[in-house]
């Protein structure tokens, strides 16, 4: 199966992103791959604002506010596999209240892992709204989540395992593996 | 009834016998130990093939509670506990309720004891009344009664004028005194051996040097007075080496370990196993060393059970607060037989250890197989190992740290003045 | 080999002492724990991992400090939270402490904090409930507290992350106490290379040495070069035991004042497990000082009992892949 390049895709919803910030936008990474990209997001928007003036309105916006999600401790399977082994302390620093949020992940699969970080995003506040944004949708909704912003929709079914990674360099990689068990 | 006990290995220590020999009784009696006697026809034959055939074994400690104390074991569940363990005689503690203080007592035990002729129950009294530590006990009265020796059991006399006045009194008449020597105050509320162990466990521990400092009193005291003593439960290496010392000197001191201390120690505690407190508490490997090495060189006399039933209730709390002793008189002969292998000795003298040894310390006739002796017997297994089952143990106490273990010597029959009391 | 505390896959199944638990437990708990620091900071403290889930606080010795830290943090946890004082009214009526545990079982509770004067009442405890019950040790007689132990070494490591690189003394009654057996044990187990003990000849259980420490009997050598310094409580009844002449005397001699605390390294971080006995083992300008991190141990020890409640919850019972 021909995997698309994760940095043309990134390139994608980043623009797509970009366009749908408003004066109350956040970003939220959820761990692990979420935080990757939303980190390579802010990194494009500062050149953005370090280059031109201010062609996306990076002055009347303010600084991003932004912050990372891990929900493991909004997991649903919590009773049938216990809390991960490594979970890293969510951080969101600034008011949700009120507050425009895109959510980023990377590989959007069942939609409970989104479910989870709704639901701790909320013991944080009300946002105003919230946009999933995802490098890929593999397909495969368990709920009735879905993301709105989407780099590319790859089918794929229950013992593939499509995972993220960013090597030494920081450039983002794919991977697929096929599981000879379910 | 004229008994045939044919084709079975005797091993009487006091006789130096150890071979293949035939036995035979009549009216209770051992009238013939090899050649059968002219005109014996026997009514009961018992192979003995592949068996030891040994004189009835001579227990120094069983705690039978009664009278008192009958919710946690009867003489009638303890004393067929020592029929299956091969016990034939057995001296039993004065911490009964009310404490064996009293001739009336003594006499009515003996008497209970006799009439269920499961085996022979030698009390020792106490050595003060109630056995508080203040007021001689009457010990002249309670000799006649049936008392073979005298004791405090688990209490102190804190009073060394008493002490010593109760030494001075029983020596007059020649009495032995059977002291389990321990400084109250050291020991006090400790639960464990004062070492490693019950300083990670978290419990309060009784420092060796609570026994030491004791026996190094009574030996002085027995000295002075003249005393016969017999010190009960050693559990110190110290302890074995005071005794031996005091031997090498010529003074008429005798003691005994229990079959708990010759085999395990403060670690076997483990998670707080209950079964495990006890007293004197276990304490290192290297006391347990030095108890074995005091049995083989004679320091230590005798191995005996320290039979103590506990109900299973007062074993089922927290270490301390759990009730402390260990049931042993079915546990007795396999468990010698363990020490013996362990220190490369022979069956033999295993044996003597719970046979001619505590007999000739109670001072009783017993422990052997002489001609006209009181047919006691034991036959057994030694190679048959067994599961320490609560179901299967006698005893109305089932608390012992080798429960669920496996051990090696079965006893087959136990005859008590030549009428089988136990058969497997 | 059996260790009661673990499954057989390893994982944890009740929390006893720290004694015995493998370093990558004691690690699992710690960095569980960083989680929920976070979660305490926010407006809603709560997270759902044990909605539905019962916990009891079974204290047959009384301390409503800690019993209230377990409480706080098995709500914060979303669980419902029984508190059981047994004390001396439920013992004088004569019930065993199995009775008590049985019949909490049949009320479905899932997890038991157990506070007891004996120790080894958590073990024994622990050896008789069924297989969907954790038991945590909130203290057992003299032998473990784990959770301090650990919200102690939790607090350490935050203030002083080079664990390999430390010296550590605990200074007062190690005889009668479980925190210090519990905070020996975390220490070595998580590798700090030098743990002491100060304290006098009487206060310090035999063969202590063999838990991995260094004895010392005075506080200027015992504090040279200490990083850390974690203080016990001396309680009243040493006194009266003869092990101690007076209050006075000890403070002379073991209490930490700002003399002594300069004799250890000019960064290093006062503790104690609470509560303090002001002008006895510690004097109240240390307490309140710039080196005491004494308040902050409070808020993690919330964090740190929340961590193990989570873990436990999460057991795996009845095999459920």
């Amino acid at each position: 199966m021909h995997l698309p390049n994760p940095e043309n895709l990134l390139a994608d919803i980043t623009a797509q992103i970009k366009a749908q910030l408003k004066p109350n936008s956040a970003l939220i990474g959820i761990h692990s791959g979420g935080v990757w990209l939303m980190n390579r997001i802010l990194q494009s928007m500062a050149q953005d604002s370090a280059n031109a003036a201010v062609q996306f309105g990076a002055a009347q916006f303010g600084p991003l506010q932004f912050g990372t999600l891990d929900a493991a401790l909004y997991r649903d399977d919590y009773n049938q596999r216990g809390l991960k082994s490594e979970s890293k302390p969510s951080n969101i620093a600034f008011d949700v209240q009120d507050k425009h949020i895109i959510l980023i992940d990377d590989i959007f699969y069942t939609g409970r892992t989104t479910r989870a970080a709704m639901n701790e995003l909320f013991d944080y506040g009300r946002p105003a709204s919230i946009t999933l944004a995802v490098l890929i949708n593999r397909g495969g909704a368990e709920l009735p989540i879905a993301p709105q912003i989407v780099g590319a929709k790859i089918l794929l079914n229950a013992n593939q395992n499509l995972q993220l990674s960013q090597d030494s360099q920081g450039k983002l990689q794919l991977n697929l593996e096929s599981n000879s068990h379910v | 009834m004229k008994i045939h006990i044919k084709n079975g290995h005797v091993i009487d220590p006091k006789n130096n016998i150890n071979a293949k020999n035939d036995i035979y009784i009549a009216a209770g009696k051992i009238v013939a130990v090899g050649q059968q006697p002219d005109g014996f026809t026997a009514n009961q034959t018992i192979d003995a093939t592949d068996l030891i055939v040994s004189p009835g074994f001579v227990d120094l400690s069983a705690r039978l509670r009664e009278p008192g104390s009958e919710y946690k074991a009867t003489l009638v569940s303890e004393l067929h506990a020592a029929a299956a363990g091969g016990v034939t005689s057995l001296a039993c503690t004065p911490d009964t309720q009310p404490v064996l203080d009293e001739p009336g007592l003594v006499e009515m035990l003996k008497h209970r004891a006799k009439q269920l002729n499961l085996a022979h129950v030698y009390p020792l009294g106490a050595l003060t009344q109630k056995l508080e530590g203040k007021l001689l006990a009457e010990m002249c009265k309670l000799t006649e009664a049936g008392c073979v020796g005298f004791s405090q059991a688990d209490a102190a006399i804190t009073d060394t004028q008493v002490l010593w006045r109760a030494f001075e009194y029983a020596s007059t008449f020649g009495y032995t005194l059977f002291l389990r020597a321990e400084d109250y105050y050291l020991a006090k509320d400790g639960v464990a051996h004062d070492g490693e162990v019950a300083s990670r466990l978290g419990l309060k521990g009784i420092p060796a040097a609570a026994e030491a400092l004791s026996i190094a009193s009574i030996l002085r005291i027995a000295i002075d007075t003249k005393t016969r003593i017999h010190l009960c439960r050693l559990s110190t290496a110290e302890g074995v080496a005071l005794v031996r010392q005091a031997k090498k000197s010529g003074v008429p001191v005798t003691a005994d370990v229990s079959i708990n201390h010759i085999h395990l120690s403060d670690n076997d505690i483990g998670y707080f196993n209950a079964h495990a407190n006890l007293k004197p508490p276990l304490r290192t490997n290297r006391d347990r060393d030095a108890l074995c090495q005091g049995l083989k060189d004679g320091t230590i006399n005798a191995i005996c059970s320290d039979h103590t039933p506990v109900n299973n209730d007062a074993k089922l709390l927290p270490f301390a607060e759990a009730e402390a002793g260990a049931i042993g008189l079915e546990l007795l002969m396999p468990l010698a037989l363990k020490w013996a292998s362990n220190s490369q000795l022979g069956l033999s003298d295993a044996i003597a250890k719970i046979t001619s040894q505590p007999a000739a310390i109670l001072g009783i006739s017993g422990g052997h197989l002489s001609v006209n002796a009181d047919a006691d017997i034991a036959i057994f297994n030694p190679q048959q190992a067994w599961k320490v089952d609560a179901n299967q143990l006698k005893s109305h106490g089932k608390n012992t740290p080798f429960l669920g273990l496996e051990i090696i010597g079965k006893i087959q029959y136990t005859l008590l003045h030549g009428q089988i009391t136990y058969q497997a | 080999m059996y260790n009661p505390q673990l499954d057989s896959d390893g994982s944890l199944r009740h929390l006893l002492t720290i004694e015995g638990l493998p370093k990558r437990v004691l690690n699992q708990i710690l960095d569980t724990a960083e989680t929920f620091v976070g979660v305490a900071e926010r407006d809603i403290k709560k997270v759902p991992l044990l909605r539905g889930k019962t916990v009891c606080n079974i204290f047959f010795e009384n301390s409503t400090r800690t019993r209230t830290t377990f409480e706080i943090a098995a709500k914060r946890l979303s669980a419902d939270v029984i508190n059981l004082n047994v004390g001396t009214s439920s013992q004088s009526k004569g019930e065993t402490i199995l009775d008590t545990v049985d019949n909490l079982i049949a009320m479905h509770a899932d997890m038991f904090v157990v506070r007891h004067a004996q120790s080894g009442a958590a073990h024994f405890i622990a050896q008789h409930v069924p297989d969907n019950i954790s038991v945590i040790n909130a203290g057992d007689g003299r032998h473990a507290h784990p959770t301090q132990g650990l919200l102690d070494v939790f607090t350490v490591r935050r203030y002083k992350p080079d664990m390999h690189n430390l010296r550590v003394a605990l200074i007062g009654d190690v005889l009668h106490s479980r925190v210090a057996r519990s905070e020996i044990h975390a220490l070595t187990t998580l590798g700090v290379p030098e743990v002491r003990v100060i304290a006098p000849k009487t206060l310090l259980p035999a063969d202590v040495n063999k838990l991995g420490v260094q004895v010392f009997h005075d506080m200027k050598t015992g504090l040279k070069d200490v990083d850390v310094i974690m203080m016990l409580r001396l309680q009243n009844e040493r006194m009266n035991g003869a092990m101690l002449p007076s209050a006075q005397e000890y403070f002379k001699t073991f209490g930490l004042t700002q003399e002594k605390l300069s004799y250890a390294k000019t960064d290093a971080i006062v503790m104690h497990p609470g509560p303090m006995n002001r002008g006895v083992e510690i004097d109240s300008s240390v307490a309140d000082g710039s080196q005491s991190v004494i308040l902050p141990q409070v808020t993690y020890g919330i964090a740190v009992r929340m961590a193990v409640m989570a873990i436990l919850g999460g057991r795996n019972v009845g095999g459920n892949a």
